[in-house]
C-alpha cells in the first residue's frame, strides 16, 4: 500500500542548529532515505514530519586526527570504502561498507542513517563495535558523547532521545593488527547478513593481549561477545570459547534465516577467526 | 497540489520545476510528471536498480530519492546519453552484443555502466561484475550485459 504523501512533510535545514530546531519540534531526520523511503512506499512510515539533513556539510566529512578518525553522520558507504586511512587502518568497516547493497545504495546509506535505524542485521555496527566506536550525539541543548557499545538498548530502541541527532561517529586508532570480518547472506550482493561477525585483536607475540568479537543478526541488538573475548586472552580451552560465544547470542527464526542455523553459522565464523589468528595460544 | 513550492533542478542539461510533494519519489516524477518514461519501475524498494539514475554524476536508485532532495542538483537520466539519433558508446555496445532482452533493466545497467566508465575507464572484469551487482536482469543471464560492458571500453578507448 502506498502512502498518501500529502500526510507527510519533507522540511529542509541547510545548518545542524535549523535542524535540532526541527528535531526539537518533533520532525526526525532523512539523510539518504535509503531505509525511511522503503518504509514511506510500503505505507509502513508512522512518522509524519521530516527533516532533510542531506545538505548539511556540517554532518559531512572525515577527519582524521592523531588518536581517532571522526566521521561524519552523513559519510556515505562509498565515501568510507574510498577512504585510503579508513580502509588502512579500519578495513573491517571499509569491507562492511563495500557489501552493504549495490553501488547505488552505497552512494546514498550513510553510517549515521545506519546506526539510527537500529537494525540489528546491519552491516557495519558488528564492525564498529569491534573498533570500539563512539556516538557524537548533538541536540538544540548539547552535544554528548557515548560509546557505541552502550547505544543499542533493544530492539529498534536507541539511547538517542527526540531531538538528538547522530553527528559523528569516532574511531580510536588503536593499531590492531588482527581483523576479522565476515558477512554471511543468502547472495553476495545487495543481501542483508543472516549473521555477521567483526573481530579485532592485538597480538603480544603468540599472545593475544586484547580483542574485541562483536556479531550482527543474532541478538534484538548488534553485541559484544565480551566473555569469549576473555575467554580467549586468557587462552582458555577452545570448548570454553565456544560456549561462552554461545552465550553471547540468542538468535532467533525470521523470514531471512533460523535460529539453529544463525547458531551453527556463528560458531562457524568463531573458528575461522581463531584459524585465522592461527590458534594462538589456545589449546584445542 | 496547486500551492506546492517548485523543486527545481536539472533533467539532462535542462532546466525544470516540477511543483510536487518533496517527498515524492524522483522516479514518479521522472515518469509521470516529466514524461521521461525510460527509467523504469522494478522493485520500488531498492533491490534491483531497475530505476537508477545518475545524480551529480552518482548512480542513485530513484525509487529512494524523495525529489525534495534533487533540488538545485543534475539529474541524468536514460534519455540523457544519446546525442540526437546517436547512440552513446554503451548503448551501442548493448544493441551489438545483445545486452537488452525485455529492456526493464536496461536502463538502470547502462547507467551502472557510465558511471563506472566514468570513473574507472579500463575496469576489469570484477570490477565490472561489482558496479552493476545491484542490478538485476531476469532475461539475459548477465553474459551478454558484461560483454556489451566490455565493448563499450573498447568503443571509448578509440576501437571502431
Amino acid at each position: 500500500m502506498r502512502s498518501d504523501l500529502a500526510q507527510f512533510e519533507l522540511v529542509h535545514a541547510a545548518t545542524l542548529r535549523e535542524a535540532c530546531e526541527r528535531l526539537e519540534a518533533g520532525y526526525r531526520p532523512l539523510a539518504g532515505g535509503t531505509d525511511v523511503m522503503v518504509m514511506l512506499s510500503a505505507g509502513k512510515l508512522q512518522q509524519r514530519r521530516w527533516v532533510d539533513v542531506w545538505g548539511i556539510d556540517e554532518l559531512r566529512g572525515i577527519d582524521v586526527r592523531p588518536d581517532s578518525i571522526a566521521l561524519g553522520a552523513l559519510t556515505t558507504y562509498t565515501e568510507v570504502r574510498r577512504h585510503e586511512i579508513l580502509s588502512r587502518e579500519f578495513p573491517m568497516l571499509a569491507q562492511a561498507a563495500s557489501e552493504t547493497g549495490g553501488i547505488a545504495i552505497q552512494n546514498r546509506g550513510t553510517l549515521g542513517g545506519n546506526i539510527a535505524n537500529a537494525s540489528p542485521a546491519a552491516d557495519s555496527p558488528p564492525a564498529l563495535l569491534a573498533y570500539d566506536a563512539e556516538v557524537v550525539l548533538v541536540s538544540r541543548t548539547g552535544t554528548r558523547r557515548v560509546p557505541y557499545a552502550s547505544y543499542h538498548t533493544g530492539y529498534k530502541r536507541t539511547v538517542a532521545v527526540p531531538g538528538e541527532i547522530i553527528a559523528q561517529v569516532v574511531l580510536p586508532r588503536s593499531g590492531e593488527r588482527v581483523h576479522y570480518y565476515r558477512k554471511v547472506g543468502p547472495r553476495r550482493a545487495q543481501a542483508i547478513s543472516k549473521v555477521c561477525m567483526a573481530a579485532c585483536a592485538k597480538m603480544a607475540g603468540q599472545r593475544v593481549a586484547s580483542m574485541r568479537i562483536a556479531l550482527g543478526g543474532v541478538a534484538p541488538t548488534p553485541v559484544r561477545a565480551e566473555e569469549a573475548e576473555r575467554a580467549i586472552v586468557a587462552a582458555e580451552p577452545l570448548a570454553r570459547v565456544r560456549e561462552a560465544l554461545a552465550r553471547a547470542i540468542a538468535p532467533i527464526d525470521d523470514m531471512r534465516s533460523t535460529a539453529r542455523y544463525r547458531r551453527r553459522v556463528a560458531e562457524n565464523l568463531l573458528d575461522d577467526l581463531l584459524e585465522l589468528m592461527g590458534h594462538v595460544g589456545l589449546a584445542s | 497540489m496547486a500551492d506546492r513550492a517548485p523543486v527545481a533542478f536539472r533533467v539532462n542539461g535542462k532546466p525544470c520545476a516540477p511543483r510536487v510533494h518533496p517527498m515524492r519519489r524522483l522516479l514518479d516524477v521522472l515518469r509521470e510528471d516529466l514524461q521521461l518514461t525510460g527509467t523504469k519501475e522494478g522493485c520500488g524498494e531498492g533491490e534491483c536498480g531497475a530505476c537508477a539514475v545518475l545524480i551529480d554524476g552518482k548512480l542513485v536508485d530513484s525509487c529512494l530519492v524523495p525529489v525534495g532532495q534533487v533540488s538545485g542538483h543534475e539529474v541524468t537520466t536514460i534519455e540523457g546519453l544519446a546525442s540526437g539519433s546517436t547512440l552513446s558508446s554503451i548503448q551501442q555496445a548493448f544493441v551489438e552484443h545483445g545486452g537488452a532482452q525485455c529492456g526493464i533493466c536496461t536502463p538502470g545497467m547502462i547507467l551502472a555502466a557510465r558511471e563506472l566508465l566514468d570513473r574507472v575507464p579500463h575496469p576489469v572484469e570484477g570490477e565490472i561484475r561489482e558496479a552493476l551487482a545491484g542490478n538485476i536482469c531476469r532475461c539475459t543471464g548477465y553474459t551478454r550485459i558484461f560483454a556489451s560492458v566490455v565493448r563499450a571500453i573498447e568503443i571509448e578507448r578509440g576501437g571502431a
